[in-house]
């Protein structure tokens, strides 16, 4: 067998073996899946108790009757009681809290008062907000003495729902979502970071255990050492593939089997059937109706799935593999060339500080190219090769064109050429350096090293 | 027939020279030892033979022509420090290493099992490497090194961390080595060791040799007209003018003396003298051990650089 395919072999097979990469492997997903699972659960599981709330508004009657009452909350009107006489004593009553409307609410927005022994849950206060605002602009328009003032407002009462549709180069139209792109950005950036970091550093301690271990003389007797040094980046390269491949594997999965047993049956094949009827959305919402889902989660649905399927799938993908290999080769030969550099671990500080500070960069900028993936200091991050493995994933979600991407990718390769290259002269001269402690000047003079 | 040679080869790091013009003879099929005080370049020597590093300057021939990349095929070498994957097992890194070296995967397997029961370390196989003291690694690493049955074998300090069976045991190992064709390089502090294994040596001391040639030569020439006579029975000689008694002791009915014979030595008639006295059983130059000799060479070297 070939001596590099040799080396692959063992980095590969030794580090796969190991307790770690098993439970990393099989607990991600985990994480992952439940990333995805407990929203869903937060959602279904709500504080479902009754809660019975009493109104109180002093003498006036401006309120009586305003709030709604829902499925879980009962608002009762008590217009024969003081807002000081319940309020130490509304749980004996069998109150959840009271509610205190003063008269000058009309003038002074916060001039409401919930009282309660537990903190309310947001969607009641919403309610309770939402319905007063309507009743106080019901009646400032009320003043303006306008005709069939009901009717104006029934038909004006309006619901907005953006629909995000980008145009691409051929003059085809596709509908997107803001949510899954920011989402695809995040999640693509941060995992490109976390790839990185943790297999680059692998690569790291790998070689400062040969070092400090003396393996290396042994092993540089049978093989050259720039062979040792690329059959431990490619070995661990593909232990990272390996590891990523299941994860995409086990995460679907579970999120397979999680969705399947907690969201209510039927939800998934209506689901499933949307995209299909995309173009004639209201039949399908009307179609949905009464069955288990609402129209408006289902509308929240659709549009989740439309914006989803209509991701660049394929792009993301590849991207994401070229980007981690080649995000991983650079930052791998760094940190192999540091780590061949210094006695021990506590010893990489000095020379890691420049390596991070770009990885740790691509990531700021990428949370920010979420929100704005348009920005010149994206696009530059996303072409500049230190940081664009981690900020171009942030900006594909959002379309880049083509071109961009080319030269991101193509510079990525000459710089990589250039990095193995430079890694490989400090790497063989460093590896077999003991005792003295590595200085900066030191490293240039074994990088300009003849031969 | 050389087998290897090492000419001039000196070696500077940025604060001292390690070697200054440092050259080797080792003859095919024998054991060169290299002596000296810690520090003295012998591992710097080694390293550059084993081509981890180069020289600034001198030249390597293997068969009578320069060493190459390739040749590191050809030679077998044990570190001072061990090197072995800790979290590895034995059998497997052993098998790893094996094939780095060129070996097919059953041709490794072959030898392995060989070596392994030879030494009596089949048990490890399946041990990973942090669990073995260190004396134990040090016997894996040796048969990784030898497994390959390289033409040279070089050890730095294989003596070092074991206990006497061990090093009894390495010993026939090494002696059995050269029996079968292997050409031997070690350096060692342990000089009772070179008494018995070496046919040659260098000395080095300061990065430069200071000494070198064959084991018996040496201690020949280093005898310094001194020699010792077994007697029978407790018989106490007197110094005269061909001879100076040194010592003498009595034990099992059998007296050992040392003289210090005047110059030039008249053996013929220091025996005459000594059959007078008693019955003579045995009449032998008095030959220094390899540790005095080392000790008078360096110390000597030593002054001599003082007084300059």
């Amino acid at each position: 067998m070939n001596k590099i395919a040799l080396i692959i072999r063992r980095e590969y097979i030794t580090r796969v073996r190991k307790k770690s990469f098993l439970i990393m492997t099989f607990l991600t997903p985990f994480l992952f899946a439940l990333i995805f699972i407990i929203p869903m659960l937060v959602m279904n599981n709500e504080d479902k108790d009754f809660k019975r709330i009493a109104v109180i508004e002093n003498g006036s009657d401006l309120f009586k009757d305003v709030i709604p009452d829902t499925k879980d909350t009962e608002f009762d009107y008590r217009s024969d009681v003081k807002f000081d006489d319940i309020k130490n004593n509304f749980t004996e009553q069998g109150y959840y809290g009271v509610l205190f409307i003063s008269p000058e609410i009309v003038s002074s927005p916060d001039a409401i008062q919930l009282i309660s022994r537990k903190q309310p849950p947001i969607g009641l206060l919403d309610h309770i907000t939402g319905s007063l605002e309507k009743e106080i602009e019901k009646q400032k328009l009320l003043a303006y003495n306008i005709e069939n003032l009901d009717e104006i407002l029934k038909t004006i009462n309006t619901s907005v729902r953006i629909q995000t549709i980008k145009m691409d180069e051929s003059g085809g139209a596709r509908e997107t979502s803001t949510g899954i792109s920011m989402a695809l950005a995040y999640l693509g950036g941060f995992l490109m970071y976390m790839l990185v970091f943790m297999f680059g550093s692998m690569v790291m301690r790998g070689v400062i255990e040969e070092k400090t271990n003396r393996i290396v003389e042994v092993i540089v007797s049978s093989v050259k050492p720039v062979q040792l040094m690329l059959g431990k980046i490619i070995g661990v390269a593909l232990v990272g593939l390996t590891q990523f491949a299941l994860w995409i594997v086990l995460t679907l999965a579970l999120v397979t089997v999680l969705k399947t047993s907690f969201l209510p049956e039927g939800t998934m094949e209506q689901i499933q059937q949307l995209p299909r009827s995309l173009a004639d959305a209201d039949q399908s919402v009307a179609g949905a109706t009464g069955t288990t889902v609402t129209p408006e989660q289902l509308t929240d649905f659709q549009e989740l799935f439309a914006g989803a399927l209509n991701q660049p799938w394929g792009l993301i993908i590849f991207s994401f593999v070229f980007y981690f290999l080649t995000g991983y080769l650079l930052y791998a030969s760094l940190f192999a060339a540091i780590g061949s550099a210094v006695d021990n671990e506590t010893e990489t500080q000095q020379f890691m500080l420049p390596v991070t500070i770009p990885i740790i960069l691509g990531l700021i900028v990428a949370m920010g190219t979420m929100q704005n993936p348009e920005s010149s200091l994206s696009f530059w991050f996303s072409i500049i090769p230190f940081t664009s493995p981690i900020v171009m994933m942030a900006r594909i979600p959002f379309d880049v064109p083509g071109w961009e991407i080319a030269l991101s990718m193509g510079l990525m390769l000459i710089t990589i050429v250039g990095a193995v290259w430079m890694a490989a002269k400090i790497y063989r001269t460093g590896i077999l350096m003991y005792g003295k402690k590595t200085s900066w000047k030191e490293i240039w003079k074994w990088m300009t090293y003849k031969g | 027939m050389i087998l290897f040679e090492a000419k001039d080869v000196t070696k500077r790091f940025a604060t001292q020279t390690a070697l200054d013009g440092v050259s080797i003879n080792v003859p095919e099929q024998s054991i060169y030892g290299l002596l000296g005080p810690n520090g003295a370049g012998k591992t710097t020597l080694i390293r550059i033979i084993n081509q981890i590093t180069a020289p600034d300057s001198g030249a390597l021939f293997l068969n009578g022509r320069p060493l190459k990349p390739e040749d590191v095929n050809n030679i077998g070498y044990l570190p001072e420090e061990r090197g072995l994957y800790k979290k590895m097992k034995v059998g497997e890194q052993a098998l790893y290493l094996a094939q780095l070296k060129g070996l097919s995967h059953a041709e490794a397997m072959r030898r392995l099992k060989y070596w392994f029961k030879k030494l009596q370390i089949t048990d490890w196989w399946d041990k990973k490497v942090e669990e073995l003291s260190k004396g134990m690694q040090q016997k894996v690493q040796f048969v990784t090194t030898v497994l390959h049955e390289p033409k040279l074998l070089i050890f730095d300090e294989p003596f070092t961390g074991f206990d006497p069976i061990n090093v009894k045991q390495i010993k026939e190992e090494i002696l059995y080595l050269r029996e079968r064709g292997a050409t031997i390089i070690f350096s060692t502090h342990n000089m009772s060791s070179v008494e018995e294994l070496c046919d040659n040596i260098t000395l080095i001391n300061k990065a430069n040799a200071i000494l070198e040639g064959s084991v018996e030569k040496i201690r020949h020439d280093w005898a310094g007209n001194e020699y010792e006579i077994v007697m029978a029975g407790e018989v106490t000689p007197s110094s005269n003018g061909l001879f100076t008694v040194l010592h003498s002791t009595f034990e099992a009915g059998k007296s050992t003396v040392r003289i210090k014979a005047a110059e030039p030595a008249d053996s013929n008639g220091i025996i005459s003298a000594m059959t007078a006295a008693g019955k003579v059983l045995s009449f032998n130059p008095a030959l220094p051990s390899m540790n005095e000799i080392f000790i008078r060479v360096v110390e000597t070297k030593n002054k001599e650089a003082l007084k300059n």
